[in-house]
């Protein structure tokens, strides 16, 4: 037995029911039949009951030792909370509230809930439970005790938990082939008498006292292994448990016929849940589903499961609903997932509960049960394969046929790149990214229609372009700052490019396929990639030509297209330094002489010009997009730069030195050639101011001195340009995602009319009918 | 707006406005000797997808009929008035493969024997919101 450890007022409390339970006055043991009466007054079903009893031994002792009662108490208490029963839960659980004992008019209400359900299932029963219940009845006024007079709103909670509770007997019954005892021993049921015992199974009334002395010796282990125990409680009739009976185990035999397997009780369990299929019940189903399919990995066949289930005498509409819910593949045969759905449906049905319009969470066959192993891979593929189409709409996300699963990876790769993308703060990364970008060959990725939704990486996209302007905005400072503005700047478009041609493929392939011809307007927002395996899906047709890709070369080549869009773009004060900019950043070895006598930056050297270079190199064919985030990079930092020497000049002045001489040193590498391009935008700017200096000065001590001067003068014009270029840069960032995206449509259209000309030309065979 | 499932007798008819209910079987039974005719008239696969029968107009009352066989000789029937803005072609096309899908699924249903009535809910439930959309 687990040591309990009580608190203070759970101590108090415990013993003071304790003692009134002591009706013996014995002070070792409470007598059964007021600890079963106070249990009862806890507004728990029976099965609970059952349950706490065992759980806390005193099915084994045989009686309520004062431990076994404290525990039977806190058990109760979280019962009564709402949590699964657990005998690790009793030391682990904190705050839990004291168990609750209803009296009176409450538990009056409870009975008659009760005893409603009972008399519903108790219609064919034999006289003797409605005798019995009368007599729980007057035991249930009895007991008081240590009412805590709580009108708790626990009842609320429980009550609806205790009238199913009440009938959920009589679901093994259904099954049950047999009996149970009569009233022997210790095991003082109620027969079986469960309206529902289907009329062969009746014969073995004359109880196996052997079958219940067997299960008898078993119910201890399981209570020991902490399961929640088998309570297996005759239907609705056990209430009127008789008080000695602490024993909770009963057995029932079956009876040689379909089903051999023994039947156990279970509980409608899930205190939270209340479609939560136990272990035991989980157990019992599996045991159940091997009598009609060895194989637990097979499928029960329609007709097969029919039988089954119409053993139940549920109605054939009843049965035929919960097939519906259960078979979620709908193929026609049930899995063991399904199987112990629809069981488990079943069993609530006859129950009392009323069938769901929907298949409830739990049981829904991806969700697979420790137990048993066998089923696990089932459910997995079964849900990927639920996709059918007339379930089109609920069912598009979560389920995706495997096809749809081969590019989903495809589409977290991409994804991949572009959080990678997003990530990335320096300058190791900054190559590490070309590297990623550059494989993204538009052809390969158009060839699949891969499904990408655009959805994410939309979102991506926003992200980054927030993260963008912001950190555009608020941290101008350090290179390594500056630096993923550019780097998610370029992701951006570089996804903004690549994502429309690939997402605009794979949503015509499963547009076309799912002949739910929407609207196309709806198109861009379906993104969605539900059962893509459609005939045309899959069709390879010659996709628009993609937006340019970013391509990890011409660096020079692309610099010069950004010097034509640098001359073409409308970035105020700026532009003329802009423009004048891209001359000499492109020639490698020239850096050192260009971007020298450019001045230099002073802080944030790294990102920036390697980006300059490279991006260049990735954007060739999209100048436009790609030197406008270029430019806007470029602008931003600018004034970001120059706002930050303004601050602070002097360490400018050292760092620009530091710069220069780095620059010089070693203008090849990409890293180094951060500095370089740092000290080529300041240049851009003061070349507004300077730009005949620049010119004529492309010598190091020129640009120091060039720089140095400079500096003084720059301070003025960042204030107003700063503003003016983020404003630039925020419409030009907004006309760039309003073009992605109608772009984005576009191609969706344009895929959609493919495929509708395809279908066209299918159906023309038939339109001469 | 109507839907039914016949095979040879109704399996299944629902209406949106529920009233004129009659007249919708009447059109139903009428239209379904139209597709006895085409089925008949077709040597080839039987299944075909649908049948717009764009021609059955009467004075008073305009709407359009479509049909729908299924290989197991199940047809499908929809009534549509032509005052709504009419549906198009693929839409009509759509709900039908809809229906056939819940269709099928019914079948599926050992429960469900064929010739039955149709009870399912979740067949219901499709309809409704089929027919829902299309108004």
């Amino acid at each position: 037995m687990e040591s309990l450890t009580l608190s203070d007022v759970e101590q108090k409390y415990y013993s003071e029911l304790f003692l009134s339970c002591d009706v013996d006055n014995t002070k070792k043991v409470a007598s059964n039949g007021k600890v079963l009466d106070l249990f009862r007054a806890a507004q728990l079903s029976n099965e609970v009951v059952h349950q706490i009893t065992e759980l806390c031994g005193a099915t084994r002792l045989g009686h309520f030792g004062r431990s076994q009662f404290y525990i039977a108490l806190k058990l109760i208490a979280l019962a009564q909370s709402g949590l699964p029963l657990r005998v690790e839960s009793l030391n682990s659980v904190r705050d839990l509230p004291l168990p609750r004992f209803v009296m009176g008019k409450n538990e009056q209400e409870m009975r008659h809930a009760v005893m409603f359900a009972d008399t519903e299932n108790q219609g064919p029963y034999f006289p003797r439970p409605p005798g019995r219940v009368q007599a729980k009845k007057v035991s249930a006024h009895e007991m008081i005790q240590p009412c805590v007079p709580t009108v708790d709103p626990q009842p609320d909670t429980t009550s609806p938990v205790v009238s199913p509770h009440q009938s959920p007997p009589t679901s093994p019954h259904a099954w049950r082939k047999h009996k149970r005892q009569a009233s022997g021993g210790n095991v003082d049921r109620q027969p079986s008498v469960p309206g529902v015992v289907w009329p062969h199974f009746r014969e073995a009334q004359p109880g196996p006292v052997t079958g219940d002395g067997m299960w008898s010796a078993h119910s201890p282990p399981p209570v020991q292994e902490s399961w929640v125990s088998f309570t297996d409680t005759p239907p609705s009739s056990t209430l009127p448990m008789h008080p000695p009976s602490a024993q909770v185990i009963t057995t029932v035999r079956t009876v040689p016929s379909a089903m051999t397997t023994n039947e156990i009780q279970r509980q409608i369990s899930g205190y939270d849940d209340p479609w939560k299929i136990t272990d035991e019940q989980r157990q019992y189903y599996i045991n159940q589903f091997k009598t009609i399919q060895a194989d637990l990995t097979g499928l029960i066949p329609g007709s097969a499961a029919k039988e089954f289930f119409t053993k139940s005498k549920l109605p054939i509409l009843e049965l035929s609903h919960i097939w519906e819910l259960s078979d979620f593949d709908k193929d026609g045969a049930l899995t063991l997932d399904e199987f112990c759905a629809a069981f488990h449906l079943v069993v609530a049905r006859k129950n009392g509960y009323d069938l769901p319009e929907k298949l409830p969470e739990s049981l829904m066959p991806k969700l697979i049960d420790l137990d048993d192993s066998a089923g696990v891979p089932e459910p997995a593929p079964e849900v990927g394969f639920s996709a059918s189409p007339v379930e089109v709409t609920p069912n598009k996300s979560p389920s995706m046929p495997s096809l749809n699963q081969n590019w989903s990876e495809l589409n977290q790769s991409n994804e991949q790149w572009e959080t990678f993308s997003e990530r990335s703060s320096s300058s190791q990364t900054l190559t590490q990214f070309d590297s990623n970008i550059a494989p993204a060959d538009p052809d390969t990725a158009i060839v699949h229609p891969v499904p990408i939704r655009m959805t994410p990486s939309k979102i991506h996209m926003q992200e980054m372009e927030l993260k963008r302007t912001g950190s555009d905005h608020t941290h101008p400072t350090s290179p390594l700052m500056a630096k993923p503005p550019e780097l998610s700047d370029e992701a951006k478009l570089a996804a903004t490019i690549k994502f429309p041609g690939t997402t605009v493929d794979g949503y015509s392939s499963s547009d076309s396929f799912t002949s739910d011809q929407e609207p196309i307007s709806s198109a861009v927002n379906r993104q969605r990639s539900h059962s893509g395996t459609s005939p045309e899906g899959l069709k390879v047709v010659a996709p628009p030509p993609p937006p340019p890709r970013p391509h990890a070369s011409h660096s020079r080549s692309s610099s010069l297209d950004m010097n034509r869009n640098f001359a073409a773009v409308p970035a105020g004060p700026q532009q003329p330094g802009v423009v004048a900019f891209p001359p000499a950043v492109p020639p490698r070895p020239l850096p050192t002489q260009t971007s020298v006598p450019h001045g230099h930056r002073s802080v944030e050297g790294d990102g920036l010009p390697a980006h300059t270079s490279t991006s260049p190199h990735q954007m060739p064919e999209q100048p436009n997009f790609a030197d406008f985030s270029q430019f806007q990079a470029f602008a931003v930092d600018q004034p970001a730069d120059d706002g930050e020497n303004a601050s602070d000049s002097g360490q400018n002045d050292v760092q620009s030195e530091e710069r220069n001489a780095t620059t010089v040193n070693s203008a090849k590498v990409s890293t180094p050639l951060a500095p370089p391009p740092k000290p080529v935008r300041r240049r851009l700017k003061s070349e507004d101011e300077l730009r005949p200096d620049v010119e004529d000065l492309p010598q190091k001590s020129n640009v120091i001195a060039t720089v140095l001067a400079t500096q003084p003068s720059i301070p003025r014009s960042i204030g107003k340009d700063k503003k003016a270029i983020q404003a630039s840069i925020r419409r030009n960032k907004e006309t760039n995602t309003v073009l992605a995206r109608l772009n984005n449509v576009i191609e969706c259209d344009h895929q959609e009319r493919i495929s509708l000309e395809v279908q066209l030309e299918q159906l023309r065979p038939f339109s001469h009918l | 707006q109507s839907l039914c499932v016949h095979l040879n007798y109704p399996l299944y008819i629902r209406s949106v406005p529920t009233q004129g209910e009659l007249k919708f079987h009447y059109t139903v039974h009428t239209s379904l000797d139209v597709v006895e005719e085409k089925i008949s008239g077709v040597g080839k696969a039987l299944a075909d997808q649908r049948e717009l029968y764009l021609g059955l107009l009467y004075p008073t009352e305009d709407y359009k009929v479509y049909g729908y066989v299924t290989n197991s000789k199940v047809k499908f029937v929809i009534v549509v008035d032509s005052s709504n803005t009419s549906l198009r072609d693929n839409e009509i096309r759509s709900m039908f493969r809809k229906l056939h899908n819940s269709f099928t699924d019914v079948m599926c249903n050992p429960f469900y024997n064929p010739g039955d009535p149709i009870q399912s809910k979740a067949f219901d439930s499709i309809v409704s919101t089929m027919m829902v959309q299309a108004c």
